[in-house]
């Protein structure tokens, strides 16, 4: 008995322990838990969100974990990366193909998870090229680009790439407008020339093939962020633009001056309907198209000759400006498509836009007005309400699921979060420094995960160890299940991201490929059986038809090389063991090493100069005998007879 | 003595299970395989739990000399296991169906689950015979040419049941589905025998 009420005794002061702990949580908020254990995944363990940033000048997508910060991969996108040989290989170099040519590099700016019914569906994320007009749709069972679209008449490829809500269409909207179709002409004659291109990008549902299904000639304004309707608002299409002004030099004074630019207003569907009933013009262009076969581990480069273009004022109903204060940079709509958010960077203030308000004042005929033919609706009449917020320079806006939304604050640097529908602001919390946009997985859906916001930000300072002038950006992870934002964590990111997308991880992890299969290899140059090794002589090229297995090439010598052969290593990695790629590299090789899947066939070229033996190997410690995995290539002079031969340990 | 016939009759059957189901399993787990490799034995050849395990096993072997696993072509035991349990299943139905119909005695089972024993037990050391091979008959041109602290020449012999480290590997091996689905039948046939036993004696 005794024994019992000690026991007795021991939980109660347990349970009052655990009350007063309680307490402190409600009156504290979340001060009272401890930050480093909601951002600890212990070793062995893995995170709960994928969150892809984009990395900006670096041309890529990297691939993070929430709420650890840590950077799983960098997916090569839009720019060569040596660490893979994309965009150096034979088979990723159309990857990059545009009409001005191979184009090694772009700034890559929104990412964004494909959708069905409104929420994330997690089979492909794209991504937007701004500097040379591109889409890439990365496909997110391989991690891997699998298509890149050029986009003709764009210039500055900003408003994208952004999808509708059963990934119906990815859209592209031009931030300079420029002359359609390009020409030679004065650049002060800029007003009233150029034309604004919102390209409206088709995903063919099965395999994810784009497409332009039209163009729709906007008048020339900077088309700055969009984002899709959903819900009751899907079919619509808003995009935020700045500079109406029309200028065309010193923008940053002379295109601040109209105290309201617009949203527009674009009804896809609407468009889709003209357009499907034969509706617009055909126009010449010249862009574009690369798609990557997951088989052939080859990408195809095709040029597209022609493009169909939409003139706004032809199509009654389709498009209509909503007045919106000072240059706005953020499109957002909610998760329920009733509000529309401008994120006005040179105010104060939020304006928010309602879908159903808009649509009361086009059926009411009620305009202020028009601009090139399109119809501008009164201020007042979609107003939803303002954010009275206190902060300066608001840029994006997301949402918790929860009737909530958080703005970033560029100029006062921090995250404010508010209400929808009272539009009272609720927390606010700073950055470090200066933050661009944010991210709450599944924000930009209808159905938010709302535990965890990322701010990306675009000044670093003193926030890491110094590394000279150059440093990486910063993230801040903040704790959003609470009334109270709670800052958990700050994490360097690679590159410059401006935008990123989350999703829950169980989305992607089991669809996540382990292994290429070898006997679904479809490339001309793989070798799929162990005996399938060759070299082959046609003029001056040389195909080698090599294997690696751990730990060997086949063949692992080669003779009857001459100087002023282009030789071309066809290396298949006939492992099929989760992450065991082999690397390639030769002396002398003037472009990158290959870092070879299991199954995967990649392509080296190399022009051997000099008269010698030269070494290659394997560059990925593959295994115990890594340093083993190694081979000669004899060249000989020009004029020489050296015998073609090959062979392994003989 | 018509129960103790139907037993008789099911018991064999559940010997048919081997046609689908492994009767032995091999794992293979390491530091850098947390999935681990598995190795299923089936009495018509080896196959992999995971697509590629076998090719993999290979793989790791070849650094200490181990052959490949054999194909099923390439042990007579393949081909003649699936004979004798088609066999043996059909002779089991027989007796029972000739018990049900009171044609034999009960001394018939328990003859057929005796045989069936002393055929298990000789599988059994004709596996491990295998095992032994596998495990010692090495390359002598191994990469890797191990020593055991005494300076004998290491070896890689699986267990035939249980667990063994063996250089970074764990493994396992232990009876599976169709091991357990014989098991089950031949318990089956053994009730049989003591339930004609009793019948009989009741009988008397």
């Amino acid at each position: 008995m005794k024994i019992y009420n000690h026991l007795i005794l021991t939980f109660g002061v347990a349970l009052m322990l655990v009350s007063c702990g309680q307490q402190n949580q409600s009156s504290n908020g979340a001060l009272s838990s401890s930050a480093a254990e909601k951002v600890y995944v212990a070793p062995g363990e893995q995170d709960e969100y994928y969150a892809f940033l984009s990395g900006g000048y670096s041309g890529n997508l990297t691939v993070y974990g929430l709420p650890s910060g840590r950077m799983f991969k960098e997916i090569p996108v839009f720019s060569q990366f040596p660490t893979s040989g994309y965009g150096y290989s034979e088979e990723t170099v159309p990857m990059l193909n545009t009409s001005h040519g191979f184009v090694p590099w772009d700034d890559a700016h929104h990412p964004d998870i494909s959708q069905t019914n409104g929420e994330l569906d997690g089979r492909w994320i794209f991504i937007n090229g701004n500097n040379t007009p591109r889409i890439a749709r990365v496909d997110l069972s391989t991690f891997e680009t699998a298509e890149i679209i050029e986009v003709p008449n764009s210039a500055g490829n900003h408003s994208s790439s952004f999808i509708t809500e059963n990934t119906e269409y990815v859209v592209a909207g031009t931030r300079f407008s420029v002359p359609v179709p390009q020409r030679d002409m004065p650049i002060n004659e800029y007003k009233g020339n150029f034309k604004g291109a919102l390209t409206f990008i088709s995903v063919d549902p099965e395999h994810g093939h784009m497409a332009i299904k039209f163009q729709l000639l906007m008048p020339g304004f900077n088309y700055d962020l969009s984002h899709p309707g959903r819900g009751k608002s899907h079919g619509w299409f808003f995009f935020t633009t700045y500079n109406t002004e029309e200028a065309n030099s010193l923008l940053e004074v002379n295109a601040s001056q109209n105290d309201k630019d617009f949203i527009a207003a674009i009804n896809w569907k609407k468009i889709e309907e003209y357009v499907n009933n034969g509706g617009g013009t055909k126009m010449p262009a010249n862009y574009a198209h690369n798609v990557y076969d997951e088989h052939s581990h080859t990408g195809t480069s095709t040029m597209r000759n022609e493009v169909l273009t939409v003139d706004p004022t032809k199509v009654p109903g389709a498009v209509y400006f909503l007045p919106t204060p000072k240059s706005p940079h953020g499109c957002d709509v909610d998760p329920t498509g009733q509000y529309i958010i401008g994120n006005g960077k040179l105010s104060a203030d939020l304006t928010v836009h309602s879908f159903d308000k808009m649509i009361a004042a086009i059926e009411g005929q009620k305009f202020d007005g028009e601009a090139y033919g399109i119809p501008i609706l009164k201020f007042e009449d979609v107003l939803a309400g303002q954010v009275k917020s206190g902060g300066l320079g608001p840029l994006h806006t997301e949402f918790d699921g929860k009737g909530n939304a958080y703005t970033t604050f560029f100029i006062s640097s921090e995250v404010v979060k508010w209400q929808l529908g009272t539009w009272e602001v609720i927390d606010r919390k700073p950055t470090y420094y200066s933050v661009g946009h944010l991210m709450i997985p599944g924000g930009n859906s209808r159905k938010p995960f709302g535990k965890y916001v990322v701010a990306m930000n675009k000044i670093t300072k003193d926030r890491y160890l110094p590394t000279g002038p150059e440093m990486e950006h910063s993230a801040q992870l903040y704790d959003i299940s609470g009334d109270k934002m709670e800052l958990l964590y700050d994490f360097p990111t690679h590159g410059e991201p401006h935008y990123a997308a989350g999703c829950p991880a169980e989305l992607l992890t089991s669809n996540s490929k382990k292994i290429y299969r070898l006997d679904e290899n479809r490339h001309p140059y793989a070798v799929t059986s162990a005996d399938g090794s060759k070299v082959v002589r046609d003029g001056n090229e040389v195909h080698v038809y090599m294997s690696t297995i751990r730990s060997h090439f086949t063949p692992d010598n080669i003779e009857g090389i001459k100087v002023g052969d282009k030789v071309y290593f066809h290396i298949t990695n006939h492992e099929q063991d989760f992450d065991v790629p082999h690397g390639f590299a030769i002396l002398g090789q003037n472009s990158s090493e290959l870092l070879v899947m299991p199954g995967q066939t990649k392509t080296s070229v190399w022009e051997p100069k000099q008269v010698g033996v030269w070494p290659f190997y394997c560059t990925d410690f593959c295994s115990a005998l890594h340093q083993e995995m190694q081979g000669y290539v004899r060249v000989s002079p020009a004029n020489s007879n050296t015998e073609l031969k090959w062979s392994l340990g003989e | 003595m018509k129960k103790a016939g139907i037993l008789m009759i099911l018991g064999p059957l559940f010997l048919l299970g081997l046609y689908v189901f492994p009767l032995w399993n091999i794992m293979l787990g390491a530091p850098q395989y947390p999935d681990p490799l598995g190795l299923n034995i089936h009495i018509n050849g080896l196959r992999g739990v995971s697509e590629f395990d076998i090719q993999n096993i290979d793989g790791l072997n070849h650094y200490i000399g181990m052959h490949t696993l054999p194909k099923a072509e390439e042990m007579w035991e393949f081909g003649t296991f699936p004979m004798v349990i088609g066999i043996m299943v059909g002779i089991g139905v027989l007796i029972g169906v000739l018990g049900y119909l009171g044609k034999v005695s009960y001394k018939w089972f328990l003859g057929w689950f005796l045989l069936m024993s002393i055929l298990g037990i000789l599988g059994m050391y004709d596996f491990n015979e295998w095992l032994v091979d596998y495990g010692t008959n090495l390359d002598p041109n191994a990469i890797m040419k191990l020593t055991n602290p005494d300076g004998s020449p290491m070896t890689y012999k699986p267990p035939l049941l249980g667990h063994v480290k063996m250089l970074n590997f764990d493994v396992t091996s232990l009876p599976s589905t169709g091991a357990w689905l014989m098991f089950m039948g031949m318990m089956l046939t053994l009730v049989a025998a003591f339930m004609g036993w009793k019948s009989t004696k009741n009988q008397n």
